[in-house]
């Protein structure tokens, strides 16, 4: 199964006349690693909720790994936005411990091998030292590690990132796509970001979305797409990363 | 002092001090960290309708606040699981609500002024056998289901929409803990009286979450400093011969503005 993500003519919002995403068109292939680019109130977060089976369309199909967003969930592993100061009375350890509880159930503690799966995603995110200290005293790179190693925790299929870096210093920000790079070889990877400095060499594929969202990219200029849809030009212009924008009902 | 405990009422009132205690620290723990201290609040104040209804039908008061509060805790429950916009106005309308019918039922019960002033303001010194044995029942509910439930509550607090995704039963975990809260709000109405409901909920929680790092560190820590709020509190009103809910929660209030000067000086210097 080549395309594990699948969305055709899916328009969705939460206030009926107002969509928040207008008949979107996306596929994603095995192991492909994709930026989705768009501004603040673009629907990024919009379309990640319907890959995810949180929000259903309004019209269009959603296949994700062959099935139904709802059933194909335990096999996402979800990164939501980090929330600088939200404090939490929480260890890292028990943050990334969330990631088994699919694998766990009501009235049953964590097993040993819960706890040595979350310790080696840790590790595999360079946050093993941090497994006993409280989430509150992370920055918010170390915080975005240790939400990535909690999906990861559960063995997932898919990688869904929103906004990765903005807690990401840009210093630290090569090492962080370096890793992501890593989990590339086995894990399919979406991220949805509204920030240009976000993309990396690393990404295979970029789509960009401002309501609309067009892919089969290739078949079409990327300025004139880049005008039609508000795509930050340097981006388009940036070269080397295919480049595609989600969408085909052109309007507005 | 010491010979006041001779008194069964006041053995009455230690006891559930410290049965409430146990609730309160836990339940309020929950409270301080999902930030629904308005919606305990909401809940609580809905259970006065309840009272107001036992008093004029006839029925235990207890059991009538417990009834209201359970109702107004599954309707909140299917309400929040929609959007924000709405849950803060159905918030506000049960609250008012709530008051409202136990006011009115209260007054055509006839037994106006006296029911009304110790559920309102606590009655800590009037505590019957029955009160124990629901503070009793409560505590060891509260505490099956939070051991047992524990990483499911643990995760709902910190990631509602992870958890969801972790296949937690989010709506559950949530509507047991909206019930809980309702039952400790109706047993703290008991000591500290309705109005101060979401203080004694609120202030141990909030003092035990400056200086722990875990959930259930935190919970034992709030538990703890509603023990010695509640009796120092008792104490206190006792030799003053003050009511007791109110010296409590001005003692809570006077430990929680100490700790927020403790903790701006420590992080001024530091």
């Amino acid at each position: 199964m080549n395309r594990i993500i699948e969305l055709k003519g899916v328009t969705a919002g939460y206030r009926r006349g107002n969509p928040v995403i207008s008949n979107i068109d996306l596929s994603v292939a095995k192991n492909d690693f994709l930026a989705i680019i768009g501004p603040n109130g673009g629907g990024k977060t919009t379309l990640l909720k319907v890959i995810l089976g949180l929000l259903v369309p309004w019209s269009g199909t959603v296949s994700v790994l062959g099935g139904s967003a709802q059933n194909a969930r335990l096999e996402i592993g979800y990164v939501p936005q980090v929330i600088p100061d939200d404090p939490f009375p929480v260890t890292v350890m028990d943050v990334v411990l969330m990631g088994r509880l699919k694998n766990s159930g009501l009235f049953r503690r964590f097993s040993n091998r819960d706890r040595k799966i979350a310790r080696i995603n840790l590790d595999r995110l360079d946050v093993g030292n941090l497994a006993g200290n409280e989430i509150n005293s992370l920055s918010g790179g170390q915080k975005q590690r240790v939400l990535i190693a909690r999906a990861l925790a559960g063995n997932p299929h898919i990688l869904l990132l929103d906004e990765p870096v903005a807690s990401v210093d840009r210093d630290t920000q090569d090492s962080f796509f370096n890793i992501l790079a890593e989990l590339n070889r086995e894990i399919t990877i979406l991220l949805v970001t509204h920030d240009v400095g976000a993309v990396s060499a690393y990404i295979k594929n970029i789509a960009c979305i401002n309501r609309v969202l067009i892919s089969h990219g290739e078949t079409l200029s990327s300025e004139s797409v880049a005008k039609a849809y508000g795509c930050p030009f340097e981006l388009v212009s940036h070269g080397g990363i295919p480049h595609r924008v989600l969408g085909k009902g052109i309007e507005s | 002092m010491i010979n006041a405990l001779g008194y069964t009422f006041m053995q009455h009132a230690v006891i559930i001090s410290l049965l409430g205690s146990v609730a309160c620290g836990i339940i309020g723990t929950l409270v301080t960290v999902n930030r629904m201290s308005a919606l305990a609040g909401s809940i609580a104040h809905a259970s006065f309708g309840g009272l107001g209804l036992a008093y004029f039908m006839g029925f235990s008061p207890l059991m009538g606040a417990t009834g209201f509060a359970a109702v107004s805790a599954i309707g909140m429950t299917v309400v929040t699981s929609g959007n924000r916009v709405k849950t803060d106005t159905v918030m506000a309308a049960m609250w008012a609500t709530g008051m409202a019918a136990g006011l009115i039922f209260i007054k055509l019960s006839g037994t106006y002024s006296a029911n009304l002033m110790s559920w309102l303001f606590g009655s800590l010194l009037a505590v019957s056998a029955s009160d124990i044995t629901y503070a009793a029942i409560l505590d060891i509910v509260i505490l099956i289901v939070i051991t047992g439930l524990y990483k499911e509550f643990l995760a709902v607090s910190f990631d509602r929409e992870f958890s969801l995704l972790q296949g937690v039963p989010t709506n559950l975990i949530r509507g047991i803990f909206l019930i809980l809260t309702a039952l400790t709000a109706v047993l703290l109405m008991k000591i500290t009286g309705l109005i101060m409901v979401i203080a004694m909920l609120a202030i141990p929680a909030a003092i035990a979450e400056m200086y722990t790092g875990s959930l259930w560190k935190m919970m034992i820590l709030a538990s703890i400093m509603a023990a010695v709020f509640n009796l120092v509190g008792l104490a206190l009103a006792w030799m003053l011969n003050l009511p007791p809910g109110a010296v409590i929660i001005l003692i809570a209030a006077f430990a929680y503005g100490a700790a927020l000067a403790i903790e701006r000086i420590r992080s001024g210097t530091a």
